[in-house]
């Protein structure tokens, strides 16, 4: 388990092995951890205090900088785990198995929250909590993917099979969100004309974007100390399982 | 208190909202880590026992 | 070639014998579909006007729930086993059996829609497109369902897993299977369909023979 008594490798190899990795990982933690925070602290104070309120929508743009970033993590995330599932079935790497099974909780909340954020952002905006509009509606269908991602890890109980298996689903999904999207978009501006409020619309100054990005950073950051630690713990959980195997197997020999 | 317009209360809920999920994911993070960890080194240390 | 034949035979033989599954299936595509007015109340412009959603939905959730026995039965049985070690790749077994399964589940709702048309009041160049949208857009359920079939063969009380995962993937075809019927001034929707059946249809084979091999090993 020791760095030192193993052979030089590249990092790539070095980290396959889950002891390994932890190691090499758990140092990044904290720094990521206090970072996330402070940015966290900018970001809010330029949201609330050091950016005026827009010449249309007034003080509701302040909701825009906690909606795009969950916006952007839903599919990033999503992202993630499609390189993650790439890593299992390609180069078989077994943390990218863990990482694919850690990054989607995690997703499905930030997926949660775009949602729950727009709503509350849709209600003084366009008069209603929810509009059956493209961007919304690709949004929910992408929560039930995650959802349904989630709920096919918990029927295995073997976590390697399962890993495989869900790293096949999560790739068929990735070529279907596309598809997904376009189809909603088809379908909505066929449903309704194109009167909504278009947030890519007007042109946004820079007191509007600061706050914007310095949010971004935060949630990105968020997103990836979250899914270092629960790397981690489902690392540890694994190897409890191997544990109590063969613990269950010193029994009956 | 900053002025925020009429729909303060949207403004406030929505980042009420984010903070106490995140608060609640970070929360539920942690505990999971600190469970798990405990869990393997009672198992480890039963391991080393015998 | 013969062995793609050999399997798709075996499979409506199969399905054939066990004649029961396709009477139920079809049975429950028309009592979904009456079952709706009692809800609507008895509306008939108002039917009319929903027929091609409520057929659309009764044929999807058919679809979804006969997903089940597209592996499940030669799971249990070991044939999966003997099928992944034939001659034939694994993925062009995969492809006959989605073929039989909608044969065999799909056609027989195409054939039972004019009943629902009927029972819900819809003018015959309607039904005529509602004929065409699901003879078009029937082939990517099945071969969306056979993908989650096949991600969801080696659990145990996997059920009802596979539709859940599948709804989400299959809201493209419900979206342009019902733009096919009701819009009309639109040509695009019935080749956006016909786009996602081909496609789904060539590339399902090989990810449901992935994920069934990964998941046996």
């Amino acid at each position: 388990m020791s760095i030192q008594s193993t052979p030089k490798q590249s990092w790539w190899n070095r980290i396959a092995h889950p002891g390994q990795f932890v190691a090499w990982s758990a140092p990044w933690l904290w720094p990521l951890a206090v970072l996330t925070a402070l940015l966290f602290a900018m970001g809010l104070w330029l949201a609330f205090i050091d950016s005026p309120q827009d010449y249309q929508m007034g003080h509701t743009v302040r909701i825009m900088y906690v909606h795009v970033p969950n916006a952007w993590l839903s599919q990033f995330v999503y992202g993630v785990m499609a390189l993650s599932a790439l890593g299992t079935l390609v180069w078989r790497h077994p943390m990218a198995d863990v990482s694919m099974k850690a990054a989607a909780p995690l997703g499905a909340l930030f997926t949660a929250l775009a949602l729950f954020t727009g709503a509350l952002w849709g209600r003084p905006t366009w008069g209603t909590f929810w509009e059956w509009d493209g961007r919304m509606t690709s949004t929910l269908v992408l929560l039930f993917i995650y959802l349904g991602i989630i709920a096919l890890w918990r029927a295995f109980d073997d976590q390697l099979r399962a890993a495989r298996i869900v790293a096949v689903f999560t790739l068929v999904g990735a070529i279907n969100i596309p598809i997904i999207k376009f189809s909603v978009d088809w379908w909505s501006t066929l449903h309704q004309p194109a009167s909504v409020f278009r947030a890519d619309g007007p042109r946004m100054p820079p007191s509007i974007l600061a706050p914007l990005f310095v949010m971004f950073a935060a949630f990105t950051l968020l997103f990836l100390a979250l899914h270092l630690k629960s790397m981690h713990t489902e690392i540890k959980r694994r190897r409890i399982a191997t544990l109590q195997r063969k613990a269950a197997q010193g029994h009956t020999a | 208190m900053i002025e925020l317009g009429p729909h303060a209360a949207f403004i406030i809920w929505a980042y009420l909202g984010v903070a106490l999920a995140v608060a609640g994911l970070v929360g539920w993070t942690l505990l999971d880590a600190r469970r798990t960890a405990r869990k393997l080194a009672l198992l480890e240390t039963r391991r080393a026992r015998k | 070639m013969s062995g793609f034949v050999a399997m798709l035979r075996r499979e409506l033989a199969l399905s054939w014998r066990g004649g029961g599954n396709v009477l139920t299936l079809v049975l429950f595509f028309v009592i979904t579909g009456a079952i709706v007015p009692f809800a609507v109340g008895p509306d008939k412009p108002l039917l009319a006007r929903i027929a091609p959603a409520i057929i659309w939905i009764a044929a999807f959730l058919a679809m979804l729930l006969g997903l089940d026995r597209l592996f499940r039965p030669d799971h249990e049985d070991g044939s999966l086993i003997l099928l992944r070690q034939a001659d034939l790749p694994l993925s062009a077994v995969i492809a006959a059996k989605v073929i039989s399964y909608w044969l065999v589940s799909a056609l027989p709702l195409i054939l039972a829609s004019p009943l629902l048309a009927v029972l819900l009041g819809m003018d015959l160049p309607a039904f005529a497109r509602t004929l065409v949208s699901l003879l078009l857009g029937t082939p990517a359920l099945a071969a969306f369902g056979a993908i989650g079939a096949a991600t969801s063969v080696t659990i145990r009380h996997g059920g009802l897993i596979a539709p859940i995962l599948i709804a989400p993937l299959s809201i493209p075809v419900l979206i342009f299977g019902v733009g096919t019927i009701t819009a009309a001034q639109s040509s695009a929707a019935p080749l956006f369909l016909a786009a996602l059946s081909l496609m789904a249809m060539a590339l399902a084979p090989f990810a449901a023979a992935l994920a069934i091999s990964l998941a046996e090993d």
